[in-house]
């Protein structure tokens, strides 16, 4: 819900990126304030994916011109493992294994390095395991997961689950979650849904990329976007996107395109 | 990746053991021949079995050629270009450590080697080899007490001849290669280690060598033996200073093990492996071979191997008492331009003998890594078995890794099996970490660590530790 005095969080201005020499975004502007929850929605390859990883700062996509503001601070001169730590978290699509790296270690750095960010007083060892266990009740995770090495091994479902779970340990002011929903079932959906609606606060805001309208079912966005060749075209709350499923993004098309006719 | 000005800054970070001691050194005139042996037999006060032992090895030399079968390459050696002998100036050996120049004491400090007596690691006894000597062995009294020798070959010649005459070359023939004969011949100084029976030896043992000169090779002989139910573990650090030149060292240890003995012989070497460009570093040839000559003996190699321009080295096991068992766990990592052919020989003899080998090869920068095993199975070896794994991880896109694995089995009731993997750090992986706040440097030497897992479980607790720092320092500036 978004309050009047809220923060202006994430501000996006005429973004324009590219990957391999090939633009992908050619214009983004997008102001999501704290206690918002907003839904990127959009065909494949007009741009979403390349949009949160470009905020996220991976390396192989140049941003070309524009700025991305977070919390008033100019994020494009700042690595990726600085922008994490200032509380920029990235749910992704396809969460990568990694082989021989202990998946509660792992958790343990990356929540230690957030911490100390926050001024909070890092956690041993033991007090991390206590930590742990309790977050994974959000998740409904049982604790093996925690000796394997990361995503090694995991299904679909629990490799989504161990992105809300590190959601819910580093505590992020913007959470952008890279089509979270694809290849779930109908409970796994539940969960992450249930988990990211768990953290969600007035102080934090949610970016939702999604193709389908239900994952908007269970987590309710306050505003709906849809992208098209790599720009915002449409603006909308929750109708936007109940509209989209029924009539298709061709209707999008169709409408910007009598726009710019009148 | 980050920006090239970042790689570079961090690239050009000096090797921190570079530095020269300032020391007045003897050395005699360069090249080799028969002359040049009898004046090292005559320096070290040599008994005539020893000086015939030499003599004998050098003609075999002559009649040898250098190995050219190994994935390396390299400028040929000039042999008549190297001294054979450097010694600091006041070297006799001091039967205290107030006599020893403390240059030398401030040398191996600056190593992390602390020699004097306030200072000294407590649980370790230390033999330190700086150049073709020994300077210092610590605990020495201690160790007496349970029976243990350990001290520099030298002195083993000259205090336990019969135990040297007995053992030297019998699991190392000098003529088992081109560097064993040469070795064989001019050998300078190294450790002796004698457990007797039933003894645990109560510490850990360690040499540490440091090359000091540039243009002196540098040949260690190493002896260790654990008469019927003893057992040590003995480490093993080297380093040495940067140099435009490529300095030679081609050492030869021997171990053995009696009945129910066991060894476990660890090391972490950290040579100077040359700049960015590949000019300088040090060239290892080294053989080292253990014999488990006796019933369920043992014998374990743990290797991290990170220095040295060339490296050639196949720390094998014969294993001839029946149920023996060799192991051999090792790292190797290349960066840069070095090249590395490494690998290991487990020699089945005995029956129900066991064999495990466990290699994993880091190939960064331009460099080249290869694995060499050999896993041979005799006749009389019924009931063996053996498990080989041997795993390559790629930094960036222009290493190579490599991996030559030899089986040979006379035996049908024989069982071996062999695995292998390559895995290469992918930006991916790389971007998830650093995704979660984890530092570039920190999340590569993250999946380093957990690739080297298997074998840092192996080596002793202060080596592990070591060796986790070692790897991430090298391989600063490696992807990117």
């Amino acid at each position: 819900m978004k309050r009047q005095d809220a923060k202006l969080i994430l501000e996006i201005s005429d973004l324009h990126a590219c990957v391999e020499d090939q633009p992908i975004l050619k214009g983004v502007n997008l102001k999501v304030h704290a206690g918002e929850i907003h839904a990127i929605m959009g065909r494949n390859g007009s741009g979403k994916s390349t949009l949160s990883k470009v905020i996220a700062g991976h390396p192989a996509y140049i941003v070309t011109s524009g700025l991305i503001k977070f919390e008033g601070q100019d994020l494009l001169t700042l690595d990726p493992e600085t922008r994490a730590r200032l509380g920029i978290f990235l749910g992704f699509q396809y969460p990568v294994e990694i082989p021989g790296v202990n998946n509660l270690e792992f958790l343990r750095v990356a929540t230690n390095s957030r911490r100390r960010e926050l001024g909070k007083e890092e956690l041993d060892t033991f007090e991390f395991e206590d930590l742990v266990k309790d977050r994974l009740q959000i998740v409904q995770m049982n604790p093996s997961f925690l000796e394997r090495s990361v995503n090694e091994g995991f299904s679909g479902g629990e490799k989504k689950r161990n992105e809300i779970l590190q959601m819910a340990l580093l505590e992020p002011t913007m959470a952008i979650l890279d089509e979270t929903d694809s290849g779930l079932d109908i409970d796994a959906l539940r969960i992450v849904a249930s988990g990211v609606n768990q953290l969600a606060n007035p102080k934090t805001a949610t970016l939702l990329i999604t193709h389908y309208q239900r994952l908007l079912n269970q987590i309710t966005p306050d505003f709906v976007h849809v992208m098209s060749a790599g720009k915002i075209l449409h603006t909308g709350g929750r109708e936007l996107a109940i509209k989209l499923e029924q009539s298709g993004y061709d209707w999008i098309d169709n409408t910007q395109s009598i726009k710019k006719e009148t | 990746m980050k920006s090239q000005n970042q790689v570079d800054e961090i690239v050009s970070k000096p090797y921190k053991y570079g530095f020269i001691t300032d020391i007045e050194t003897e050395k005699i005139a360069k090249g080799l021949n028969e002359n040049v042996i009898r004046l090292i037999s005559r320096k070290k006060n040599e008994p005539q079995f020893l000086l015939d032992f030499r003599l004998k090895a050098y003609k075999q030399w002559l009649k040898m050629k250098e190995p050219n079968w190994a994935n390396l390459d390299y400028e040929p050696i000039n042999y008549q270009e190297i001294i054979y002998y450097a010694a600091p100036k006041s070297n006799e050996k001091k039967t205290s450590l107030d006599e020893v120049d403390p240059k030398l004491l401030e040398t191996f400090d600056k190593l992390g080697i602390p020699l004097s007596e306030q200072k000294r690691l407590s649980n370790v006894a230390v033999d330190a080899v700086f150049d073709s000597v020994s300077i210092a062995t610590t605990y020495k009294e201690k160790l007496a007490e349970h029976g243990v020798i350990f001290c520099s070959i030298s002195e083993a010649v000259s205090e336990y001849p019969d135990l040297v005459k007995n053992y030297m070359g019998s699991v190392v023939p000098s003529n088992d290669n081109y560097f064993a004969a040469l070795n064989s011949a001019v050998f300078s100084d190294g450790s002796f280690v004698f457990i007797p029976k039933g003894v645990n030896c109560p510490m850990e043992l360690s040499s540490y060598f440091r090359i000091n000169s540039g243009d002196t090779g540098q040949f260690e002989r190493t002896l260790i033996i654990a008469e019927e139910g003893a057992s040590v573990s003995y480490l093993e650090g080297c380093t040495a200073p940067m140099f435009d030149t490529n300095t030679l060292h081609a050492a030869v240890v021997e171990i053995i093990t009696l009945d129910n003995a066991s060894i476990k012989y660890s090391t972490v070497q950290n040579w100077y492996s040359g700049n960015e460009k590949g000019v300088g570093g040090i060239f290892n040839f080294v053989t080292k071979r253990g014999h488990c000559r006796g019933k369920e003996s043992k014998i374990s190699w743990s290797q991290v191997e990170t220095g040295s321009a060339i490296t050639w080295k196949y720390p094998s096991c014969v294993l001839q008492g029946e149920g023996s068992i060799g192991e051999f766990y090792s790292v190797a990592l290349t960066n840069n331009l070095q090249k590395a052919d490494t690998g290991t020989k487990m020699i089945h003899v005995g029956a129900n003998t066991r064999s495990t080998i466990v290699s994993k090869g880091i190939s960064a920068g331009h460099s080249s890594n290869s694995y060499r095993g050999l896993v041979q199975i005799g006749p009389k070896a019924a009931g063996a078995k053996n498990y080989s794994q041997c795993d390559s991880m790629l930094i960036g896109d222009k290493a190579a890794a490599n991996t030559f694995p030899y089986i040979r089995s006379q035996q049908p009731l024989a069982n071996i099996e062999h695995e292998a993997s390559t895995c290469r750090i992918s930006e991916d992986q790389l971007f998830y970490l650093q995704s979660r706040g984890i530092g570039f440097e920190e999340a590569i030497s993250m999946m380093v660590s957990g690739f080297c897992r298997d074998v840092f479980n192996q080596l002793p607790m202060e080596f592990a530790a070591e060796a986790d720092k070692l790897l991430a320092l090298k391989l600063e500036g490696s992807v990117g």
